[in-house]
């Protein structure tokens, strides 16, 4: 493992939501791994206050399913996202204990109909090691405007 | 617009489109609705200290809640009496003993009475002192705190708090009943969802059951899908609790019950509801027990009123201990901020378990949420459609329903929104002229 494959492994979560290979991404994820994006901009709990999301494996399994129901209105038509990600940082890089942490700025797009909006933020990835490879141990994503009021937020930065 | 007008809106049985979509409709809301309802405003826990304040609304107005050097909560207009500039814009903050206007350092006291003018000669002889603008940041109408949550009514005169609310305060006194020290504490900032409609869908939507099974489908529908599919595991996942039991049959809805008070306010859930089948929390129905005795904490506990409407724009979710507040911002413009309290003496996991919800329902990233925005969005665009004008509020319809008596029906009616626009009609008209 080099720093390299910890880059890597960041561009091609992104690029698997930007092109919509959700089940793939959800593969990605260790199961008792939570995907939080919190709500006050300098928010240290995520349990006893609200957040934008805190999900477990069954959330964002859900969340992912729902994307391809019949009768997903909200996704009927579909959105689409677009990440324009800058080179992560590696912050932790413990190969022996297979312990890595990246923190990336990122300008993500999304857009459905003829709307579009984009969020500045800041994606702080857990990385473990499991059989050789990767996988998220845990993801927050600190958007920028965290406490602005958004319309619907319907993918995944 | 006069009297005659906004009662030919309004037919009982269906509105006119108008009501969602006129911009002369929505200006008559803000200058009468609006001043002559109570609205809610914050909680008092928000502004603990002397000089604490939060900036908000009501209706379009622009306001400041601050704890005054008395300890009082008091209610102003958020705006400099000599240029109009806002005198506080962040959300939150503490302002010391006086507010200083940044513009020209006109200050006032945190009840809004003027402390000071820079350079006061200039307006010697002027006649200054004989204009409302001397008196300082004026207050609105009248302020009322109930159990914490700080109410105000913009117009000076018209009805009272205990008569415009009535028995409806049932509902925040069993959300406050629930903390075992018998108050509530704010559990950080609000969600806030902006959506492309109308204030009233949101409000209409909280009492319509006939809606979770179709439009949440793709959201419980899915998740009991992937729940059997995993072999149905326990601890069920916490999505099993909270968005689950949004796809119970219409039965499950009908025997929910809606109760209806005067003034416009109802809540869906009398006898059970959505929110009946939580979870215990440790230790928490021993603390009640403490406080409240055995009967009585069961009493407590045992009801569990799903969404209570306080008329215009709130709504309490007293098992949840959460609040969603309807800001509207123009007639296809609607802020909606969704607070969770703490309570007092309980243990962290009710604050955790409200928390959850409101990220799983009320989120802009919420799946939930995203259901029912859809909805409200193209319902907001069908409504330019002139092949009819009417939108239809008949389920369980009767001729001469009477609002001025409490009712408990069947919880599939819509008598919940019809006496909403029973009221909407009484206080847009209580002081309108008749006819041009
Ligand atoms: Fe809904």
């Amino acid at each position: 493992m080099i720093r390299d494959d910890i880059i890597d492994f960041i561009y091609s979560e992104a690029r698997m939501l930007d092109e919509g290979r959700f089940t793939e991404w959800l593969a990605l994820w260790m199961p008792d791994a939570h995907y939080w994006m919190p709500l006050g901009y300098n928010q240290a709990d995520p349990i006893n206050e609200t957040s934008l999301l805190y999900e477990d494996h069954f959330m964002l399994r859900l969340r992912v399913e729902r994307l391809n129901g019949e009768r997903t209105f909200s996704q009927k038509p579909k959105s689409r996202c677009h990440h324009v990600i800058q080179r992560p940082f590696v912050d932790v890089f413990d190969v022996k204990a297979g312990i890595f942490q990246t923190n990336t700025a990122m300008h993500y797009i999304e857009t459905r109909l003829d709307e579009q909006q984009l969020l500045a933020l800041t994606a702080i990835h857990d990385l473990c090691c499991v059989d050789g490879k990767l996988r998220i141990a845990g993801k927050k994503v600190v958007l920028v405007n965290s406490d602005a009021a958004f319309g619907n937020i319907q993918l995944l930065p | 617009m006069h009297a005659d007008e906004i009662r030919a809106l309004v037919q009982g049985h269906q509105v006119h489109r108008d009501v969602y979509t006129s911009h002369a409709v929505y200006q008559a809301e803000m200058r009468h609705l609006f001043a002559n309802a109570w609205i809610f405003v914050g909680h008092d826990s928000q502004t603990p200290n002397k000089g604490d304040y939060i900036t908000t609304q009501i209706g379009d107005q622009p306001v400041i809640q601050v704890r005054h050097s008395d300890g009082n909560i008091h209610i102003l207009h958020n705006r400099c009496p000599h240029k109009g500039t806002k005198i506080a814009i962040d959300r939150a903050g503490n302002t010391g003993k006086f507010f200083r206007c940044p513009y020209h350092a006109w200050s006032f006291k945190t009840n809004g009475c003027r402390l000071a003018i820079p350079l006061k000669k200039g307006y010697d002889g002027t006649g200054l002192e004989n204009t409302p603008n001397y008196e300082g940041m004026a207050a609105v109408g009248a302020v009322e705190v109930y159990h914490g949550f700080v109410f105000a009514r913009l117009a000076y005169n018209g009805i009272s708090f205990e008569e415009f609310f009535g028995d409806s305060l049932s509902s925040i006194d069993n959300m406050v009943a629930r903390a075992p020290e018998g108050r509530l504490k704010i559990a950080g900032p609000p969600l806030r969802y902006m959506h492309k409609c109308n204030w009233k869908m949101l409000v209409e939507n909280q009492t319509d059951t006939c809606h979770p099974m179709v439009a949440h489908e793709s959201s419980a529908g899915t998740a009991i899908d992937i729940f059997r599919e995993m072999g149905e595991p326990e601890p069920r996942p916490a999505a099993m609790q909270i968005i689950a039991p949004f796809m119970s049959a219409y039965e499950f809805f009908e025997s929910m019950g809606i109760r209806t008070w005067p003034n416009g306010h109802g809540h869906t859930g009398v006898n059970m509801s959505i929110h009946s089948d939580y979870d215990a929390i440790p230790g928490y129905y021993e603390a009640l027990k403490q406080t409240h005795g055995e009967r009585k904490a069961k009493a407590i506990l045992d009801e569990s009123r799903h969404n209570s409407v306080y008329f215009p724009n709130m709504m309490v979710k007293a098992p949840l201990q959460q609040l969603r507040n309807f800001i509207p911002l123009g007639p296809d413009k609607t802020l909606v901020e969704s607070y969770v309290y703490r309570l007092a003496g309980a243990p962290d996991q009710l604050v955790a378990m409200s928390s959850m919800y409101n990220r799983m329902i009320n989120a802009p990233t919420s799946i939930v949420g995203h259901d029912d925005l859809e909805m409200y969005e193209r319902a907001q665009e069908g409504l330019q459609s002139n092949g009819l004008e009417w939108v239809n509020l008949q389920r369980l319809y009767e001729t001469g329903e009477d609002f001025d008596v409490e009712a408990v029906e069947n919880g599939t009616t819509e008598r919940q929104m019809r006496n909403q626009f029973d009221a909407w009609v009484k206080f847009m008209t209580a002081d309108m002229e008749e006819a041009a």
